[in-house]
């Protein structure tokens, strides 16, 4: 007998999602501020990162597992928690700076400290985070107090010995990159090179060296020359993860460039251009908002992007830029409600996606604290719920359902009873294990395969 | 019923005109919902560029496809010419008012889409284009530029009010009905989204500053002689300009705010 040896996340087979933690506040009430905005495993997965709209930045450490518990994985714990950005007053033009974080991305590991980038709309910095767990004791030239000792009364010389002591993290501004953004920073992304970064707001994409913070280059500016001829901004941006010279960028009108920056200092001519012709019977007034990408994602193979609209998920051979080669329907069943998706401006939420390790997942938000996934090889999608009552210590997730036509069947629910107010709009899956977070508006939820 | 196709049937018979009349409401208060979602951009913190754009877009979309509907070739091309006094847009906008007995073999106005009859209705719809504005001198102001249509003899109002039986009246003698039929026109378009019936303070306050002028019936259909390809900020700048003497005054003044605001919107 054949025995399957991948493990199909979209619900088949033997994989099941199980809860696995949940952090933030129970109340009702949920503070603006604490509305988390951003999630980031970093590149080992050990870390996960997440922003919120008050301007911090909290990390989470996996424990070690223990030999104890065998069969559960390591919690994740804080590590750090820090004040990224605070409010700012733009004086010209008498506008607040939010100081919302937006986007977080890790920078690959050199040392101890691990680093990562956090931006809000204005202002991008460059984060150490290190931290102390032994100390030194015996010093010569000082005392346990440390007064400095009278070097003539130093009658013999010992070697400082290392004690352990309570762990200590720190986070350190070490680079910040400000005044390069007239409009709001939507994405960062760090270079394959591990040198430089760009960062896109919503008419310019900029390039920066990571130790230079007083100067950046434009490589994308689509700004018009008459502000009123404007039509389409840019939306999200992001390196390609092995092409040094490659990045991608896409836009409000659904397509999306990519550009290879040896050809031109200023990459306003893109290499590629990807967009898929409209269907001609779908078209409605709505067609082209909910055609504008709200976040586009690079394979970890290289080999394909993302894309994520506002009823879809899209799959892009990068050799193919005349149409997708995946699409994935996410919330299909809104189609029909856009009128009212428009007038209370949900159809402007950007959701974001992302890729497994292996890339033969994907995953991608939705309302009502639904989030969906879909295995792109079995071609199996499940949906599943990040809400306080499945939140029992390994508990499995059970498939959600939402019912479109007249009959409701017992657990499903009806597209009208769904809560649009609570949006799955940020989801990051680890990098290597079936461990994956979920940013519920104040809440982050960890979930984790059930290990057989 | 946005999200489907285009309806355009050319097939005769009452159900038609209704799915047509009915459409035309709706894109008219998803217009009217996309300028109020741009005028509140403003307000806040700092708009959403994006946002604004993509609402933008919409109302452009909206515009064209209104002022298509309106074959404004066509009836250019009837009146012959542009000249743009005070005199000649009351011409324009009797036309479009006459019923169809009493218009002449002129062109056939939203022949695109087949419903001679209904074409009353049509003018109508567009009519609640002034809706916009609200407030005290709102009633003059709608009525001061379509007022006489009201009076004018065939107009039939969509809930079936009977016809006027008035002439070519000035600003001065409308009549009482007419007046009241403009009003609830003007919330009637309001109505399909807030459910509340009459007048009501707290829009007239959020909408006493908004320029209704772009949308009168007749500069909506001539004012589009321009180049096609504008912006929708080209498009209230080419009718503020390329139009005769605008015979209201605070509607430059309003056209200039409604710049302002656009202005701020897109930072320049």
């Amino acid at each position: 007998m054949l025995k399957y040896t991948f493990k199909g996340v979209g619900g088949g087979n033997d994989f099941q999602w199980c809860f696995s933690q949940v952090k933030g506040a129970i109340d009702e009430d949920v503070a603006e501020a604490d509305i988390i905005s951003t999630v980031e495993f970093n590149y080992s997965g050990d870390l996960l990162a997440t922003g919120d709209k008050g301007g911090r930045v909290v990390i989470f450490q996996r424990e070690q597992e223990s030999k104890n518990r065998p069969h559960s994985r390591g919690e994740y714990n804080v590590y750090s928690t820090f004040q990224s950005h605070e409010p700012e007053f733009d004086y010209l033009k008498s506008l607040e700076i939010e100081e919302k974080i937006n986007k977080i991305r890790w920078l690959p590991q050199q040392n101890a400290a691990h680093s990562l980038l956090s931006t809000n709309d204005k202002t991008i910095k460059l984060w150490k985070i290190s931290q102390r767990d032994k100390r030194a004791e015996g010093y010569n030239l000082k005392d346990e107090d440390g007064r400095l000792r009278d070097p003539f009364r130093i009658t013999s010389l010992r070697v400082p010995v290392l004690l352990p002591m309570d762990r200590m993290v720190e986070a350190s501004p070490r680079r910040i990159f400000a005044n390069a953004h007239t409009y709001h920073i939507n994405s960062i992304s760090v270079n394959s090179d591990h040198e430089t970064y760009l960062s896109a707001d919503d008419l310019r994409v900029n390039l920066w060296h990571l130790e230079i913070t007083d100067r950046s280059f434009n490589i994308v500016d689509i700004k018009p020359a008459n502000m009123e001829e404007l039509t389409e901004v840019i939306t999200a941006a992001e390196c390609h993860p092995h092409q040094c010279n490659v990045f991608v960028y896409s836009s409000s009108k659904g397509t999306i460039r990519l550009c290879d920056m040896r050809a031109a200092a200023l990459c306003d001519r893109q290499s590629k251009f990807f967009e898929e012709p409209e269907d001609p019977s779908s078209r409605s007034f709505f067609s082209e908002i909910i055609s504008s990408i709200s976040d586009v994602k690079f394979s970890h193979s290289g080999r394909y992007m993302m894309t994520r609209d506002y009823l879809s998920v899209k799959v892009w051979d990068l050799n193919m830029e005349n149409r997708p080669v995946e699409t994935y329907q996410v919330h299909e069943y809104l189609r029909s409600k856009l009128c009212s998706l428009y007038e209370n401006d949900c159809i402007f939420d950007k959701f974001e996606c992302c890729w497994n390790g292996s890339d033969s997942a994907i995953m991608t938000g939705s309302y009502n604290n639904f989030f969906r996934m879909f295995d792109r090889n079995t071609r199996r999608d499940i949906t599943l719920e990040a809400s306080r009552e499945n939140s029992k210590p390994r508990a499995i997730l059970k498939a959600r359902k939402v019912s479109t036509g007249g009959k409701r069947k017992k657990d499903e629910i009806s597209v009208d009873s769904l809560d649009f107010n609570k949006k799955i709009l940020h989801t990051a899956w680890h990098p290597k294990e079936n461990v994956i977070a979920v940013a519920a508006t104040n809440n982050l939820y960890i979930f984790q395969d059930k290990i057989n | 019923m946005y999200s489907k196709g285009t309806k355009r049937k050319f097939s005769d018979g009452v159900d038609n005109k209704a799915v047509a009349a009915s459409y035309s409401l709706q894109r008219q208060s998803l217009l009217d919902m996309s300028l109020l979602k741009l005028q509140l951009c403003h307000m806040l913190a700092e708009p959403n560029l994006c946002r604004s754009v993509l609402i933008a877009n919409t109302v452009r979309q909206i515009q064209e496809e209104m002022a298509h509907d309106g074959s404004w070739q066509v009836v250019t091309e009837a009146l012959g010419g542009s000249g743009h006094g005070p005199s000649d847009r009351l011409v324009d906008t009797e036309v479009l008012c006459q019923s169809p007995e009493q218009q002449d073999s002129g062109p056939k106005l939203y022949s695109v889409m087949g419903y001679d009859g209904c074409r009353e209705e049509e003018v109508v719809t567009d009519k609640a284009l002034c809706s916009v504005v609200v407030g005290d001198r709102s009633p003059a102001f709608l009525l001061g530029t379509i007022g006489h249509c009201w009076d004018r003899g065939e107009l039939r109002v969509e809930d079936g009010v009977s016809k006027d039986s008035g002439t070519g009246d000035e600003e001065g003698t409308r009549s009482g009905e007419g007046a009241k039929l403009a009003t609830g026109q003007v919330f009637g378009t309001f109505e399909i989204k807030n459910g509340a019936p009459g007048s009501d303070p707290a829009l007239e306050e959020l909408f006493s500053d908004v320029d209704a002028s772009y949308y009168d019936l007749d500069t909506t259909l001539t004012g589009m002689q321009s180049a096609p390809k504008m912006g929708p900020y080209d498009f209230l700048d080419s009718l503020a300009s390329s139009h005769g003497p605008v015979s209201n005054s605070s509607c430059r003044a309003d056209l200039n705010e409604l710049d302002h605001i656009m202005e701020i919107i897109v930072g320049s």
